[in-house]
């Protein structure tokens, strides 16, 4: 009680006790949690009106069902998956190419130090970048199929679309943050505006912009393996089928052969990052 | 004197830039151009489908500037609050497990065996595709928002465990120490010099990590998990793109609010 006395604008009454928050502190702690409980058990309420309970009890006995059918993994499966997973490489590596190419004019555009307009040009730039972030790959996929048909393009198309938000957004931050005396130092040779981009904002970007590029290159492993189930070709098309058909032990095999590609590109990246940073 | 001067170049050439060794470089171009080759040899593009495909492109587009918010707005409704649901109590209960799991993966503060137990809790979870997991989860609890919250969960404690390791492990020493030297136990080392040091970081993983999760609600829904996702699926399946076109402006404007809320909410934070 001794502490609830004790005023922080008056150094004169000290308190007795030290304690590790002032009491408005802790008072407005406490009503933070209170306010954090009392919604996340409104929002469990709403979002559980539905739920059927007799499944969600049987869920133990449901995952030892479904893991004693998965095991063995098929093994005689796996040449079969040979050529999906090139498709789903594929899909991966050309979607990133393209969606690099893409996104570094509009990381220019969108860079604060080398927008043409700040008013116009910019938000526009802007605006691509978070339309593009907020729409997961798979969303896109969606889309394309629609449009494209299904197959490896709408995958492709469906990656590089994605990859552009991350890759400008990262990109035109990089830029912004480049060193302004070396572009004063190349304009002072008298360099045009091209020249100045050339020479002294893009060695700067450079190594930043590889390791974008492959980061981005191995998040998009793991996007196509999956974009299959949506109709966008590789992997993920052999593992809907073989939901489909209850084929669980291939699942199991597909699962498996995902998980070595993903670690196998995140090793890769993760040592040319390295080397290249 | 004079003609002992050497002669200077002209012109200069511009070094290269990546690879130093010409040899390098002639291999890795010949070899990006044999893959690319390769790549595109085993595309093949049905031109005519892509072309009967434009006019659905036409349409959707169309559908895009001219959304249908009114005519499936029950769905719509139903979708967006399962999606808002489920973000905040998976983002709820996943921070809730991620934080013992981080503090038991930071070097720093436990012993070898339980850091290497939580690291592979970690490893497992990142290398879990959230359509994976949720597929798996939608046939153990039914189709639902509770399996998607439960992917949705399950999926954050990779991201704010490590994150949140990787931020106690680059903790202040000293601070550390100067605690410790007081004679403070394992858990007030925690509270006092821990805790100060990493919880405005932790506040931003978590909001980072609500918006995340509300993106992620947004394709889960493809494979049963519920949410706004099971409605856009919907919508392009009946070929109803002005619902569609709606969904999707919808999932950015929430997305765009939130990470202005939330980068704002950070800076008020920290």
């Amino acid at each position: 009680m001794k502490s609830t006395s004790a005023n922080a604008g008056a150094p004169a009454s000290h308190a007795d006790a030290w304690t590790f928050r002032t009491p408005r502190a802790r008072l407005a702690l406490w009503f933070g949690w209170l306010a954090l409980v009392a919604l996340f058990v409104y929002c469990w309420r709403v979002m559980n009106a539905d739920t059927m309970w007799v499944f969600v009890a049987d869920a133990p006995r449901q995952a030892a069902d479904l893991g004693s059918r998965m095991w063995p993994p098929s093994l005689t499966y796996l040449p079969e998956l040979l050529a999906p997973l090139w498709d789903t490489l594929n899909i991966a590596t050309l979607g990133t190419v393209g969606g690099v190419i893409m996104a570094v004019p509009v990381a220019f555009l969108a860079a604060r130090n080398t927008t043409p307009s700040r008013l116009w040009v910019r938000p526009v730039a802007l605006w691509v970048i978070v339309t593009s972030r907020s729409i997961n790959s798979l969303i896109w996929a969606l889309l394309l199929v629609a449009v494209l048909g299904p197959g490896l393009l709408a995958g492709v198309v469906a990656i590089a679309l994605r990859s552009i938000g991350f890759v400008g957004k990262l990109l035109y931050e990089a830029i912004e943050e480049t060193d302004a005396r070396q572009v004063e130092a190349i304009s002072a040779t008298g360099a045009s505006a091209a020249q100045r981009l050339d020479y002294a904002i893009v060695p700067q970007v450079m190594p930043a912009f590889w390791a974008i590029a492959l980061f981005r290159w191995d998040i998009n492993i793991r996007e196509s393996t999956i974009l299959g189930l949506v109709g966008a070709g590789g992997i993920g098309l052999k593992l809907q089928a073989s939901i489909n058909v209850l084929a669980w032990p291939q699942v199991a095999t597909i699962l498996l052969v995902i998980l070595a590609t993903v670690l196998v590109s995140e090793w890769v990246s993760a040592r040319v990052r390295q080397a290249i940073m | 004197m004079n003609e002992a001067t050497p002669a200077y170049p002209t012109h200069w050439r511009r070094p290269a830039r990546m690879l130093h060794d010409r040899r390098w470089r002639w291999l890795v171009q010949a070899s990006v151009l044999a893959y690319l080759v390769l790549a595109l040899g085993s595309f093949d593009v049905e031109w005519a489908r892509v072309m009967e495909g434009l006019s659905r492109a036409q349409r959707f587009a169309h559908g895009f500037l001219q959304p249908d918010f009114t005519s499936r707005w029950s769905d719509i409704r139903q979708g967006l609050i399962e999606s808002l649901t489920m973000t905040l109590t998976a983002t709820v209960v996943g921070v809730a497990i991620s934080v013992p799991i981080g503090i038991g993966a930071a070097r720093n503060l436990v012993s070898a065996w339980i850091y290497r137990c939580c690291r592979a809790i970690i490893a497992v979870s990142r290398s879990l595709q959230e359509i994976i997991v949720a597929i798996f989860l939608v046939a153990m609890f039914g189709f639902g928002p509770l399996a998607g919250f439960a992917t949705l969960s399950f999926a954050s404690i990779g991201f704010i465990a490590k994150l949140l390791a990787d931020d106690i492990e680059e903790a202040d020493p000293r601070q550390v120490e100067a605690i410790r030297a007081t004679g403070a136990g394992w858990w007030q080392v925690l509270h006092y010099a821990i805790q100060p040091q990493v919880m405005p970081r932790l506040i931003g993983l978590s909001l980072y990590r609500l918006d995340i999760n509300f993106r992620e609600s947004a394709v889960i829904g493809i494979v049963g998990a519920g949410g706004i996702g099971a409605t856009l699926n919907t919508a392009i399946d009946r070929y109803e793109y002005g619902s569609a076109g709606a969904i999707l402006l919808i999932v950015i404007a929430i997305v765009m609010v939130a990470e202005y809320g939330s980068s704002y909410l950070r800076r008020f934070l920290q």
